[in-house]
């Protein structure tokens, strides 16, 4: 585990990455956000909330022996749960195929909100991986973090789907800014459209019936890139094993803007 | 700082001023029993106070503290649990002109029949409160949407049926708006936003023509044409056509 930063009394800064539709990259652009903002000093922990079907393990291809289901069960303390990943940052894997936490219960909501306020003030960053699509557990971690970073393709599907979360969380959460990030984008700055676009349909449906502009800013696009394909075969981080490319700039952009 | 509080025996009835207290319990018919005025007498008039204080004097129904303190608790529930809870504001359909035309003694009648049956509508387990003027509440704990407009047009259709006899030969039928929302399960939200969400969609149902519902859309999450329509409008940037533009390799 990362030794907690010494200035860190305040709590982190959770960011919530959702997306709605599965398959659009949202776990790997956490994994590599993360590592580049690890990269920038800063202490990172990734929580992989999606529960159900995770993967950010298999992203990053660890083993883990201890996960959060063990932290639940009352069987590990969050401190062996805690993994450093390649990236240098920490991690808090869910393990794979825990399907009793596809349903939010009221355990599982109090385990949760136990597990990240423990988590919180030894960090500066914490991103909550959610799963794909709108389910109650995926709006309920949303709901835990202070910031949302929406995972969006240029695919219809995914605008869709991205479009789709973002009303219900306006509308359900009161969220007034949602940030996008617009992966697998042909040229770099496809991502403005992409936005434009999200945001028209926000203008126009959304914020007059919250009665307060809900507004959808992008954080940044990630091109399609080989490197990220052969890297995530290899289930190495783009940003660690080949920082030049085109896609891990892009990341590294995106981590700039986000902590400035 | 603050220091706690000592515990002190609990006073004797005859050290307090209770003639106020029970001249009010008296005239809202509240009988604390002959019995001796030990601790328990004391317990029973403090209750019989809460009582009074969170109801409506002219329909007996909860008031608006009550309602709030209701409204609250369920907030806190559906917080944790998850379950579906709804909230309704029904407002009485030109209420001035049954008070212009009638007095206001015939509008307390009328407050009264809606009030009876509202009560009568809805589960024991739900709160029903008269919210201000003719205006009325009710909090559904544990309401799954599907049954929402149910229970809403059940309340709406047995009002407008109501014959309310205000003086003699004369009978007034009246119809009332009602708007509902859902509190957003497990978020932590507050009463305050829930009621309003609930008000504005009682404002929907005045502006649409009264004697309707209007409950706040719940499948927010789907996208309707028009949406979906717009978000692929001509003006589209050209990468939409992602198949196009990123082959699977092969």
């Amino acid at each position: 585990m990362t030794a907690p930063s010494p200035a860190s009394a305040a709590r982190a800064r959770i960011l919530a990455v959702t997306s709605g539709k599965g398959g659009v990259g949202k776990t790997f652009v956490s994994a590599n956000l993360a590592a580049a903002l690890a990269r920038r000093g800063l202490n990172v922990l990734v929580l992989d909330a999606d529960l159900g079907l995770a993967n950010l393990d298999v992203v990053l291809n660890l083993h883990p022996k201890v996960t959060l289901h063990d932290v639940f069960t009352g069987q590990a303390t969050l401190e062996q749960a805690v993994l450093p990943a390649p990236g240098g940052f920490s991690v808090l894997l869910a393990g794979s195929g825990l399907v009793e936490y596809s349903r939010l219960t009221p355990e599982v909501r109090d385990q949760l909100l136990a597990v990240i306020d423990e988590v919180a003030p030894r960090y500066d960053i914490v991103l909550l991986d959610t799963g794909a699509g709108i389910s109650d557990v995926v709006l309920y971690t949303v709901s835990l973090a202070g910031e949302v970073l929406v995972v969006v393709t240029p695919e219809p599907t995914s605008m869709t789907d991205a479009y789709a979360t973002i009303k219900v969380l306006a509308m359900q959460q009161e969220r007034r800014d949602v940030r996008l990030v617009v992966n697998q984008v042909a040229r770099a700055g496809d991502g403005k459209g992409v936005a434009a676009q999200l945001q028209q349909v926000v203008d126009r449906f959304v914020s007059p019936s919250v009665g307060v502009p809900v507004r959808v800013s992008l954080l940044g696009d990630v091109p399609t890139d080989p490197a990220v394909r052969e890297a995530v075969k290899k289930r190495q981080l783009v940003v660690e094993t080949q920082p030049g490319t085109a896609a891990a700039q892009s990341i590294a952009t995106l981590a700039a803007r986000l902590n400035p | 700082m603050k220091t706690a509080p000592k515990a002190v025996p609990a006073p004797s009835a005859e050290a307090l001023r209770l003639d106020a207290a029970l001249r009010l319990l008296q005239r809202a018919g509240h009988d604390l029993g002959d019995g001796p005025r030990d601790t328990a007498w004391l317990q029973r008039m403090l209750d019989a106070l809460c009582d009074l204080s969170s109801r409506d004097p002219l329909t007996g129904l909860a008031n608006r503290r009550q309602f709030e303190v209701a409204l609250e608790r369920e907030c806190d529930r559906v917080a944790r649990s998850g379950e579906s809870a709804l909230v309704l504001l029904l407002d009485i359909d030109h209420f001035k002109r049954v008070n212009d035309a009638h007095g206001h003694g015939a509008g307390d009648l009328v407050l009264q029949a809606v009030a009876r049956c509202l009560q009568g509508c809805v589960r024991p387990m739900d709160t029903v409160a008269r919210y201000g003027g003719e205006e009325f509440a009710v909090v559904l704990p544990n309401c799954p949407p599907a049954f929402a407009r149910t229970v809403a047009e059940r309340v709406r259709r047995q009002i407008a049926a109501l014959q309310i006899t205000v003086g003699a030969g004369a009978e007034l039928q009246i119809t009332v708006s009602v708007g509902g929302a859902f509190a957003p399960p497990w978020v932590r939200s507050s009463a305050r936003l829930w009621t309003e969400r609930a008000d504005a969609q009682l404002y929907r149902a005045k502006a649409d023509g009264r004697n309707r519902i209007c409950l706040e859309p719940q499948a927010v999450s789907l996208v309707s044409a028009e949406e979906k329509g717009l978000l692929f409008a001509a003006t589209a940037p050209a990468v939409l056509d992602a198949d196009v533009l990123h082959p699977e390799p092969t």
